[in-house]
């Protein structure tokens, strides 16, 4: 199998290596315009296929990147600080990316806030903005540009046919697909493609959410300018012309066409609508019988229809015709590692979490009313009440996802009621959604790495580099570890979406564990389970009370309750009417009161 | 700059601002029906436009064929299914919307000698040409996406867009056309002149507005209109067809565009992609309401045709620059204080 996709890959290779001896030098400059596309067409499908940020702005950064390059290596009075970077192109690089990752960074911390659909409104907005100062700034040459951008050389070498320029936008293209690749092959990799499924689960397995925007947003800006920086320097000059708006909606069309999950989705995209555009600008106007820019027409068509039946692009369509790549290339395997380092297990009876008179109103509504509860360590505490009684908002206030309107919430000592969830995860405590919240796309496997985000520390740069090697072992080796330990092994290689509901929620228990939690909260883990399935589960939380663990349970199935609870509260409009040890609650007049409606 | 000057671009921006708050309504009304955010808006503002200086011009305005075209499309698409169905009672309803009317409207342009005619006839000749093809948009395009999210529909509504921008290049050309105005009169308030053109686009804002109030608070189909904006299953529940609202708020919105393109073409040259501009400044005030409030939408248009207005005056090659700027900071607000927790669906 892996033979067969390295085959493809060498050949690949081999064909583009083969293109500029045997090509004409049309199709050259064909393929140089399909490799730069590309590059910012794979920042898309980091940006939105990935993390769900649709931009139609790409075209300003690519217009940064060349802009700063021109700018630097023709101005004949470059102030002091800026002069060494007109020396040379490469330094002119450096420059162009700093100034992007710092417009980007600016842009990003003013959009990246606002929700769904008003970041691509914003990136609409500043799209035209960027691309109109460029064409009313003096310096900049106004409407008509820059001429006389110098070649680029290489180790002396002047890259000054298209046919040599060829190898530089390729070697780009290649080196940015695999910098992507790896990045999404990692532990903040994983991060950035919880994105998608919301910030709530993302946040409460400790991933900084806001800050994986910004990072996929700086690599899309980046992959733009270096695109820009090489079009500046195969073209020679520039003007503001390919970097509007309708040029920043094209590249959103070459992700999406393509296949905006897909990395090599970019590269298909920007193949179909660079040699589409190119045959529709001929053949257009010959039977149109003037000229203009008709293929608008088509593109415009074109998505609505894509959009319509293929929402998901044309390289899974085309990845179906190639067995065994598709597929392949996204399953991780697991290596025996040394695992991953544990907390000091805590002797049964420690305080863990103290809850008191934790007041939530929405609005008016108060749902919960002065609540008091407390979990030791080695104790399961379950939490029950008919439905709408405030169960999941406690769980909610506690574990930071909403927080409480007044009391005090303490876990281990220190006061958490105003840290967010992620904070509060880093303390120890891991829970589970009632309605789960997994990443149906992604492996058992990799759904469960996401809970030990917080046991790793390797960042962006060494996920880019590939240099996390070691430790990504050592994260899948206790992923894997937990996905045994609940009893879902023999389903770690499948999409988590095609599990059974059931599992689903045994998922979402390894997910809590593997970030090696004191406190776990459970948000009704047996509904949907059948007997057998509840009794493994019993167990598996019996077991984790034996480590020393604390449980604090939210169920409906009073069996299973009764059967391994220590203790029970009692909730009912928002309070707490019971608690006690299980046989003595089941006794309780207000209990029997508040589910059968009055002693028989 | 003296008072003279700040009368003269305050007239200016308001007259504008008009035109943007009536494109920030029609948004607004769209995004709350449907979810869709109607980038096209603007096109049929150029549509309209364009359409009118074709006919005033004696020749045929290219909407014709965009009509026939988009209505033999649905006839097949909606013929089909109704045959598959086997609801042959639907086919002569299907026939009269997508076959009938456009061939009546080319018969019409083919009869008449449009250059001769006047102007309200224009006007109205050019409304029967766009209007239509507001519902027949929303049925081609987003109809079978009805469901999707609203980031789908935002980049169909991006695809529309750009091929509504070809078309209009197809049809009319790269030169800009300029309407004679509806009156030609001047107005004069002590040392401020107010053109004709100014009053009409003022009090057809106005009228017009007041006409959707009131289609909103006391027609069936505008409480209808209502309702699936406030709950699509809940009004679907209670019989309010979708797919009616869908394309009454298309129908609404292409009236409000063509419309409005109508109101500014003797004030200003229209080309075949200036509609996107002005539909953009539209957008920036209907965000301004948070694409929900329609008051403070149209507050945010006139606000957003002042501040073009008095930039073009310091900072002309800026104009733009500073108006889309603008739109971030509204953004930001927006973003600040509208608090949002997923919900668990």
């Amino acid at each position: 199998m892996m033979s067969r996709q390295r085959w493809i890959y060498a050949g690949f290779l081999a064909l583009l290596l083969l293109g500029p001896i045997i090509l004409p030098e049309f199709y050259i400059t064909l393929l140089n315009y399909i490799g730069l596309y590309a590059i910012v067409a794979l920042g898309l499908v980091l940006l939105t296929g990935v993390g769900g940020l649709t931009s139609f702005g790409q075209a300003a950064f690519v217009g940064l990147g060349a802009y700063a390059t021109a700018y630097l290596t023709t101005a004949t009075d470059l102030s002091g600080w800026l002069a060494p970077f007109g020396q040379s192109p490469w330094l002119a690089l450096v420059a162009g990316l700093a100034l992007t990752a710092l417009v980007a960074a600016i842009l990003g911390a003013l959009t990246l806030r606002l929700s769904g659909h008003y970041l691509p409104l914003g990136t609409i907005a500043w799209g035209i903005s960027i691309y109109f100062l460029f064409g009313n700034l003096e310096f900049l040459g106004g409407h008509t540009g820059i001429t006389g951008i110098p070649t680029l050389s290489f180790l002396g070498w002047e890259l000054k046919l298209g046919r040599e320029f060829y190898f530089l936008i390729w070697v780009a293209l290649l080196a940015s697909v695999w910098l992507t690749q790896n990045l999404l092959d990692s532990r903040e990799g994983r991060a950035i493609r919880a994105l998608k499924g919301g910030t709530l689960m993302a946040e409460a397995m400790g991933v900084n959410t806001a800050r994986s925007k910004i990072v996929i947003f700086l690599i899309a800006a980046m992959f733009a300018c270096v695109s820009g920086w090489l079009y500046a320097h195969l073209q020679r000059f520039i003007n503001p012309t390919p970097f509007g708006l309708h040029i920043g909606i094209e590249y959103l069309f070459m992700a999406v066409l393509g296949g905006a999950a897909h990395v090599w989705g970019a590269l298909l995209g920007a193949g179909v609508i660079t040699i589409l555009k190119q045959w529709l600008q001929d053949f257009l106007p010959q039977i149109l019988g003037s000229s203009g820019n008709f293929e608008v027409i088509i593109f415009g068509l074109m998505m609505v229809l894509i959009l319509q039946r293929a929402r998901d692009g044309l390289w899974p369509i085309l990845a179906r015709c190639i067995p065994n790549v598709a597929d392949k290339c996204a399953q991780k395997q697991v290596f025996p590692a040394e695992p991953l380092p544990k907390k000091p297990s805590l002797q049964a009876g420690n305080k863990l979490l103290v809850v008191g008179d934790v007041v939530k109103k929405f609005g008016g509504l108060v749902a919960c009313n002065r609540m008091n509860l407390s979990v030791q360590s080695g104790e399961v505490l379950a939490l029950i009440g008919p439905n709408g009684a405030g169960k999941s908002t406690m769980f909610n206030c506690i574990s930071g996802v909403d927080p409480a309107s007044s009391g005090e919430i303490r876990f281990l000592g220190e006061r958490i009621e105003r840290l967010n969830s992620r904070e509060i995860a880093s303390r120890g405590m891991s829970r589970t959604f009632q309605h789960v919240r997994l990443l149906p796309t992604m492996s058992v496997l990799e759904n469960v790495a996401i809970g030990a985000h917080l046991r790793g520390n390797k960042g962006v740069m060494s996920a880019l580099l590939h240099l996390d090697r070691a430790e990504e072992k050592r994260l899948m080796a206790e992923a894997a570890k937990q996905i045994e330990r609940v009893g879902l092994a023999e389903h770690m290689f499948d999409q988590a979406g095609s599990l059974a509901l059931g599992q689903q929620r045994i998922l979402e228990i390894a997910r809590a564990l593997a970030a090696d939690p004191r406190l776990l909260l459970l948000d009704e883990p047996a509904a949907g389970l059948r007997y057998l399935e509840k009794q493994a589960l019993a167990d598996l939380l019996r077991r984790l009370r034996a480590e020393g663990m604390g449980i604090l349970l939210v169920e409906h199935d009073v069996d299973f309750v009764m059967g391994l609870a220590d203790r029970v509260v009692v909730m009912e409009f928002g309070e707490k009417i019971a608690e006690g040890l299980p046989e003595q609650v089941q006794r309780d007049p207000a209990v029997l009161e508040a589910y059968l409606g009055g002693v028989a | 700059m003296d008072l003279q000057i700040a009368l003269l671009l305050g007239q200016d921006g308001i007259t504008n601002g008009a035109i943007y708050a009536l494109l920030a309504l029609a948004l607004v009304l769209v995004f709350a029906v449907t979810r869709v955010i109607f980038i096209p808006q603007g096109e049929f503002a150029t549509l309209g436009a364009l359409s009118l200086a074709s006919l005033q011009a004696g020749k045929t305005p290219g909407t014709l064929w965009l009509l026939l075209g988009a209505g033999t499309a649905i006839f097949i698409i909606d013929g089909f299914q109704a045959v598959r169905a086997g609801a042959l009672h639907r086919l002569p309803k299907i026939l009269l919307w997508n076959l009938a009317y456009p061939g009546v409207a080319g018969l019409i342009l083919f009869l008449v000698e449009p250059a001769e005619l006047s102007m309200i006839a224009q006007v109205l000749l050019s409304l029967m040409l766009v209007v239509p093809l507001g519902p027949m948009i929303y049925r081609l395009a987003f109809q079978p996406l009805a469901e999707a999210s609203v980031l789908v529909l935002l980049i169909v509504s991006v695809a529309v867009h750009i091929a509504l921008v070809g078309l209009g290049l197809l049809f009319f050309g790269a030169e800009g056309s300029r309407t004679p105005a509806f009156s030609d009169a001047v107005f004069e308030f002590g040392t401020i002149h107010v053109t004709g053109q100014t009053v009409w686009v003022l009090v057809s804002s106005v009228l017009l507005i007041a006409t959707l109030y009131l289609f909103f608070e006391r027609s069936l189909y505008g409480k209808a209109l209502r309702a699936t904006a406030i709950n699509r299953i809940g009004a679907r529940l209670m019989g309010i067809s979708t797919i009616m609202a869908g394309k009454l708020s298309f129908l609404l919105a292409a009236l409000i565009g063509a419309f409005s393109g109508i109101l500014i073409a003797p004030i200003t040259t229209i080309y075949y992609d200036t509609g996107f501009l002005i539909g953009l400044k539209g957008f920036v005030g209907a965000i301004v309401g948070g694409l929900a409030s329609y008051p403070v939408a149209a507050a945010g248009a006139l606000l957003v045709g002042l501040l073009e207005s008095y930039s073009s005056f310091w900072a002309s090659a800026f104009k733009e620059v500073i108006v889309f700027t603008l739109i971030i900071p509204v953004l930001l607000w927006r973003s600040l204080t509208t608090h949002h927790v997923e919900e668990d669906e």
